[in-house]
């Protein structure tokens, strides 16, 4: 009967303690975590929900010093202009083809140089590391790099076109909108300056397809390999129906993150062209909006068009590839 | 039948014997070349470049430091005044990374061990905000701090940077305290620690070299950063970074081998802390992609 009390008074002292502990971590949590949430709410939510609001006001950069936070008149004219103008639709079309294309470009380089580096050889952890380089390195020092290298004066590639392969002058590679390709007497336009930056954009940015694809490689089992070659399966079969089957996931993670950012990047095509000769983005939109024009109002409203867009894109991928996710 | 596949699978195998190499040299010489051809111009006179632009080696009695004398040397003596630049930077990258580690350690720490209320949402919260768009945030911190007064103050850009980068390292450290095992904490519990106790005695050195790779990272983000440095500082010449004023070397007086000797200047610290510390980093950025 004691040992019996006893026992009893020892459960509900455990989960007395259980209790308690449990409400502390909570407490702990909460302490702990506030420190960050409070930076990400006060530098990021408040002022996206603030740059909102500005977007539905008139709102000219010279005007803020007598501007309160909420105040003004609300409006849809920013939303108005920009949907009822034809720039702005050329805008949005060259962002998805620098988007898309830059996206393309950096999976495909970065999925051939990942089955190249994949097995063993001599030098290896060298070439792992340079491939990288283009990622880490600053961007407003490899845009300028670019720009030597491409310019109708002192560049590099001008200098091999003209001289080795008989360009009859010098190309302007980012200045210049459109220009035309002789193929076998075929004259195709081409967009040159915004191949340029999308050129420039893959390269930036292989790295990181490369070193995810590489890490999903090298997690891969041996033994499906194995089991295909000892069947005849050739490379090219064996790449098609086992190594790119299980590097799925990985390629769409990447896609969508590269497609984000290449959305939303504004440094590489501010540096190489200044959104000149067609390259005009979004992002650099938002920008002169903001400085050349003062124009709070409307930067905000392609800002937060943008916003919308991104949405879109990331619920789709958590649509198709979400479940994926929580099922690992 | 069979004798056909095996043709096949012989004319794969030969042909990828050689295009591997071929293909491993071109992704060097992509990702290499552009680097040399910085360094190569930087030390070289203008006229020459313009002279024999497709030339790519350099004699010994070529090479020529003026264009870093002319970066280097303060205004007052004609320069660009880089070495204030490196200061700026260097103060923004550390200030950056101390109060990004302080915070995110925490916050880190709390998302992977501690049961409470909201912390779905919160990590949710953290994910969002790396996937927005930098140049969005940028108009509504632009107009208030330009109303403050304060826009071209280096601490206010550590604020900014902060805000950029928690979210990152608080990812990086989570995957990496969930590795750590709980028994190790609990015993130093038992011991009488307290939470505090245990995340500075147990957790933290077990955590260092995860802790460095996001240091490190913070750092380069912050070294690498321009929108914010441009919108921000431009107006205030004594407080701009590197990568800005390289990027306001731009304009038509200025040689392009004093624009590489900019680049060079703004590339090597990360060159070399990357180099130094590769494996660490890639290590932390792609664990748990495995799975994926």
């Amino acid at each position: 009967m004691a040992a019996q009390v006893e026992i009893q008074a020892s459960s509900t002292r455990k989960r007395r303690a259980r209790d308690t502990r449990a409400r502390r971590d909570s407490r702990a949590g909460v302490a702990l975590v506030s420190p960050t949430v409070i930076v990400v709410v006060v530098m990021v939510v408040l002022p996206v929900l603030w740059a909102l609001l500005l977007s539905f006001q008139r709102i000219r950069l010279l005007q803020i010093r007598r501007l309160d936070l909420i105040g003004g008149e609300y409006t849809l004219r920013n939303y108005d202009l920009l949907l009822s103008s034809s720039d702005f639709f050329v805008t949005v079309r060259t962002t998805l083809y620098y988007s898309v294309f830059g996206t393309l470009g950096a999976i495909l380089l970065g999925l051939a140089a990942a089955l190249l580096v994949r097995r063993a050889f001599r030098g290896r952890a060298v070439v792992r590391g340079v491939l990288l380089l283009p990622y880490v390195a600053p961007v407003v020092a490899v845009a300028f790099i670019w720009q030597v290298l491409l310019s109708p004066q002192l560049g590099f590639v001008n200098a091999v076109g003209t001289d080795v392969l008989g360009w009859d002058s010098p190309i302007p590679f980012l200045s210049q909108e459109r220009g035309t390709i002789t193929l076998f007497g075929l004259s195709i336009g081409v967009p040159t300056a915004l191949l340029m930056v999308i050129c420039f954009e893959a390269w930036k940015s292989f790295p990181f397809a490369f070193l995810f694809i590489l890490a999903r490689l090298q997690a891969a089992p041996a033994e499906l390999e194995e089991a295909a070659k000892v069947d005849g399966a050739t490379p090219t079969q064996i790449f098609r129906h086992i190594i790119l089957p299980q590097l799925m996931g990985v390629i769409a993670l990447i896609a969508v993150l590269r497609f984000i950012w290449t959305f939303n990047a504004f440094d590489e095509i501010y540096l190489l062209t200044g959104g000149g000769a067609g390259t005009q983005v979004l992002a650099t939109q938002v920008y002169s909006f903001l400085t050349a024009r003062s124009d709070v109002g409307a930067s905000a409203a392609v800002a937060m068009f943008m916003a919308a867009v991104l949405a879109v894109v990331l619920l789709v991928y958590l649509r198709f590839f979400g479940d994926r996710d929580r099922q690992q | 039948m069979r004798r056909r596949r095996w043709d096949r699978y012989a004319i794969e195998v030969a042909a990828l014997r050689v295009l591997r190499p071929l293909g491993i040299a071109f992704f060097v010489l992509i990702t290499v070349f552009p680097f040399y051809y910085m360094v190569m111009l930087s030390m070289r006179e203008i006229s020459a470049v313009i002279d024999a632009p497709g030339s790519l080696l350099i004699g010994l009695d070529e090479i020529t430091t003026d264009a870093y004398e002319r970066v280097l040397k303060p205004t007052s003596q004609g320069g660009e005044g880089f070495v204030r630049f490196l200061l700026n930077s260097a103060f923004l990258g550390l200030a950056t990374v101390f109060v990004t580690l302080a915070v995110s350690i925490l916050g880190a720490y709390a998302v992977s061990r501690l049961e409470f209320f909201g912390r779905r949402t919160v990590h949710f919260l953290f994910l969002s905000v790396y996937l927005f768009p930098a140049i969005l945030l940028a108009i509504p911190l632009f107009v208030a701090f330009s109303k403050l007064g304060l826009r071209g103050e280096l601490p206010v850009l550590v604020i900014v940077y902060v805000a950029q980068t928690l979210p990152l390292c608080v990812y990086m450290l989570r995957n990496y305290f969930e590795t750590v095992p709980v028994s190790l904490e609990e015993a130093a519990e038992v011991d009488g620690a307290t939470r505090l106790q245990v995340i500075r005695k147990v957790t933290l050195p077990l955590a260092v070299p995860a802790i460095a790779a996001t240091g490190l990272f913070v750092f380069m983000i912050a070294w690498n950063e321009f929108l914010f440095a441009l919108l921000f500082l431009v107006e205030e010449r004594q407080n701009w970074t590197v990568s800005l004023g390289v990027a306001q070397l731009t304009n038509i007086e200025t040689p392009a081998t004093t624009l590489m000797a900019g680049s060079v200047i703004l590339t090597l610290p990360i060159i070399v802390l990357f180099l130094f510390a590769e494996r660490l980093m890639t290590e932390g950025l792609t664990r748990g992609a495995e799975k994926g």
